[in-house]
């Protein structure tokens, strides 16, 4: 197969991605069907910049996420991975031993820090596992580079032999982000990082990430439903609906010019924290269907207020309508949709 | 009576709900008063552990053991025949008082955080609304059915003869919050509590069901106190805020002062640190230093001060402010605005 990235400045490419679970029925644990929750996912990312990946619940989000990460084997697809030897690596086929080496340098963090950390390890152990576990044995070189990441992620060295109970949920977060940073990866996949924080400390950690990433110069994948937060933290986004991506555009043309009717919708029913603008929802009609039992044609047609005969029957593929900017929809040329002025 | 005039449906004043626990007393609100007239709709926002939950389940009298009422009035204004609209204080009854439970279900109502465990799973959708009917009306099952029937088909539920013999896993998450919002409505209730209705739902779902109490709201009359830690819900659908932070009132207004003059610095630190779709992206974002206090390290004095950036040294860590009008809209709880030496 092709191994080569399109773009010269991608770190990672992910092409025609597909994570199928197949649903098993009655005793002989037959399968009869499958829940499509990635079914063809196409992106990349480039060395030093944030893709923002989002999309309701169920969209297949996290799933790709995970899939990019070999948490979970996908079934079909390439993602493509360029080495710190500038050598390109699918990581959807290689085998676990070939993947170990790689494993230091895509890390994660993840949605719940309450739920992330285990409660019997203190901040020494869980910070400084990731190194003893790739070869820095000496125990003073360990406390010596756990102690520069608590410093780097805020949180005082003298806190080494807590335990995660004595610590806030945003200070929990910074620790998850130190244990993913400890060993210098270069690309970062964030599952929605703040959304389980207080409004007040959202903002903390959302600074930070922004902070490590210019001084480490970091990678992120940045997985989350909160479009605001989406919008003022990356570069560029991607818009998934049930298991597809529908639209992809640097985070302002996506925000202020969408392309895709279900991204317009998207974008309109964000609340605005301001009583005098009186937000004007397109109200989408229905709910996302089943990954199980996809309509036809294009997902989104059953809610789109756009929808032609054309789009029940054919589905559209991800084409680029201006530099950057992808969209799968039959009509994007045609539409004038709105976005959200700055 | 004056407060009859001006439509006051709800005061809650000075409640103080406490928790008793072996490792100490976890004030959970510690002082709350704010009204609700009839036809209103009244915000709280605040951030986890400030007490909103703990104070409108005051308000119906179901807070979990070991939390008690401990100080305060709850005056409400009872719906009675004559229309006399008698004021009774609630905090003085018992949980299971008979007076009690008819207010509770029936002239007050509640919207539960989470829809999926608010229904039982093993009784349909119409058996549990058809109970509230029941409980609260005297007609007989079938006139409780046609009721329960004509509630799904107002929130919009498609089919709704059908659906209410649907099971909750058997709806989507939109659909089951609006049956949630049925069962609610379906005694006719003049106060509607929501507790972060749209929390566990997506945005275009979080949109219709935003849509949906807004016309309800607007048929019936209802008044609404609705509890959110999301400004932009709040902005979206309020007419009043209650601003709280470790169980106590920081900053009342209406919604429009509230978000563009904004007079506690709680308030104000809270509006600028939210991110929007209208700003700008990749910039850093003005912050509230620190964290909340954990419940049994509650700070000397204002609760804020700690993170405070006006704070003023050996007042604001030794004295309690009280809530105190500041112009003839807003209410705020700081000793920026108020003398020092009233509050000796």
């Amino acid at each position: 197969m092709d191994k080569t990235l399109q773009n010269s400045d991608a770190l990672l490419e992910v092409k025609n991605l597909q994570k199928y679970f197949p649903i098993k029925r009655g005793f002989i644990k037959k399968v009869v069907g499958y829940v499509r929750a990635v079914d063809g996912v196409n992106f990349f990312i480039n060395e030093g910049e944030t893709l923002g990946l989002v999309g309701e619940s169920g969209c297949g989000k996290t799933t790709t996420s995970r899939c990019i990460l070999r948490a979970l084997e996908p079934t079909a697809g390439q993602i493509l991975y360029r080495t710190k030897e500038d050598r390109v690596i699918d990581v959807a086929t290689i085998s676990q031993n070939e993947m170990r080496p790689l494993r230091s340098d895509m890390q994660m963090i993840f949605q719940d820090p309450f739920a992330s950390l285990n409660p019997r390890m203190n901040l020494f152990d869980i910070v400084g596992e990731p190194l003893y576990v790739n070869g820095v044995k000496n125990r003073q070189e360990r406390t010596e580079r756990v102690a520069d990441m608590l410093r780097l992620v805020g949180l005082r060295p003298e806190y080494m032999r807590r335990f995660p109970h004595a610590f806030s949920g945003g200070q929990r977060q910074r620790i998850v982000i130190a244990r993913a940073l400890v060993m210098h990866p270069r690309l970062v996949v964030a599952d929605e990082p703040v959304s389980a924080l207080d409004v007040s400390v959202q903002a903390q950690v959302l600074n930070l990430l922004l902070e490590l990433q210019e001084e480490l110069h970091l990678t992120y994948l940045f997985v989350a439903h909160n479009l605001s937060v989406v919008k003022h933290i990356t570069n560029r986004v991607a818009v998934m609906y049930v298991g597809k991506i529908v639209e992809t555009a640097p985070t302002e043309e996506l925000f202020s010019l969408p392309k895709h009717p279900y991204t317009e919708a998207l974008l309109s029913a964000v609340p605005v924290p301001d009583p005098r603008v009186k937000s004007e929802e397109i109200l989408l009609a229905g709910d996302v269907p089943s990954p199980s039992n996809p309509p036809p044609g294009c997902y989104f047609h059953p809610r789109c207020r756009y929808a032609e005969a054309l789009c029940s029957q054919e589905e559209p593929a991800l084409q680029e309508v201006s530099p950057n900017h992808y969209v799968a929809c039959h009509f994007a040329d045609k539409l004038n949709l709105t976005g959200v002025a700055n | 009576m004056d407060s009859q005039e001006n439509g006051l449906l709800l005061s809650v004043k000075n409640l103080k709900t406490y928790f008793e626990l072996d490792e100490g007393t976890v004030k959970a609100v510690d002082g709350v008063s704010f009204d609700v007239r009839s036809g209103q709709v009244v915000g709280i926002v605040g951030e986890s552990g400030c007490g909103k939950s703990v104070t409108i389940k005051s308000v119906l009298q179901i807070v979990e053991k070991p939390g008690k009422i401990v100080e305060g009035e709850i005056l409400f204004r009872r719906q009675s025949n004559n229309g006399s609209g008698e004021m009774v204080d609630l905090a003085k009854f018992k949980a299971t008082d008979k007076e009690m439970r008819s207010i509770r279900g029936g002239e007050i109502a509640m919207i539960p955080q989470e829809p999926m465990a608010a229904f039982s799973p093993v009784h349909t959708i119409g058996n549990q609304i058809v109970e509230a009917v029941l409980l609260h009306q005297s007609v007989s099952k079938e006139e409780a059915r046609e009721i329960a029937i004509e509630r799904l088909r107002e929130v919009g539920i498609p089919s709704p003869g059908q659906r209410l013999d649907a099971y909750s896993w058997e709806l989507s998450g939109g659909l089951r919050q609006r049956a949630m919002i049925a069962m609610a409505l379906v005694c006719n209730p003049v106060l509607l509590i929501a507790d972060e209705p749209t929390t566990a739902i997506d945005v275009t779902t979080q949109a219709q069901v935003l849509n949906l109490l807004r016309e309800l709201q607007q048929q019936h009359n209802t008044s609404i106190i609705f509890i959110t830690h999301d400004l932009g819900v709040i902005a979206q659908i309020a007419d009043y805020v209650v601003v709280m932070y470790l169980g106590r009132v920081m900053e009342t207004g209406p919604i429009d002062d509230i978000f563009h003059n904004p007079q506690h610095p709680y308030t104000k630190a809270l509006l600028k640190s939210i991110p929007t779709v209208h700003s700008q992206s990749r910039t850093k974002l003005p912050t509230i230093e620190g964290s909340i206090p954990h419940p049994f390290n509650r700070p000397s004095g204002c609760p804020f001060h700690p993170r405070c950036s006006e704070f003023i040294a050996d007042i604001c860590n030794q004295r309690l402010p009280s809530l105190q009008p500041v112009n003839d809209k807003q209410s705020v709880s700081c000793f920026l605005y108020h003398d020092v030496e009233d509050k000796l």
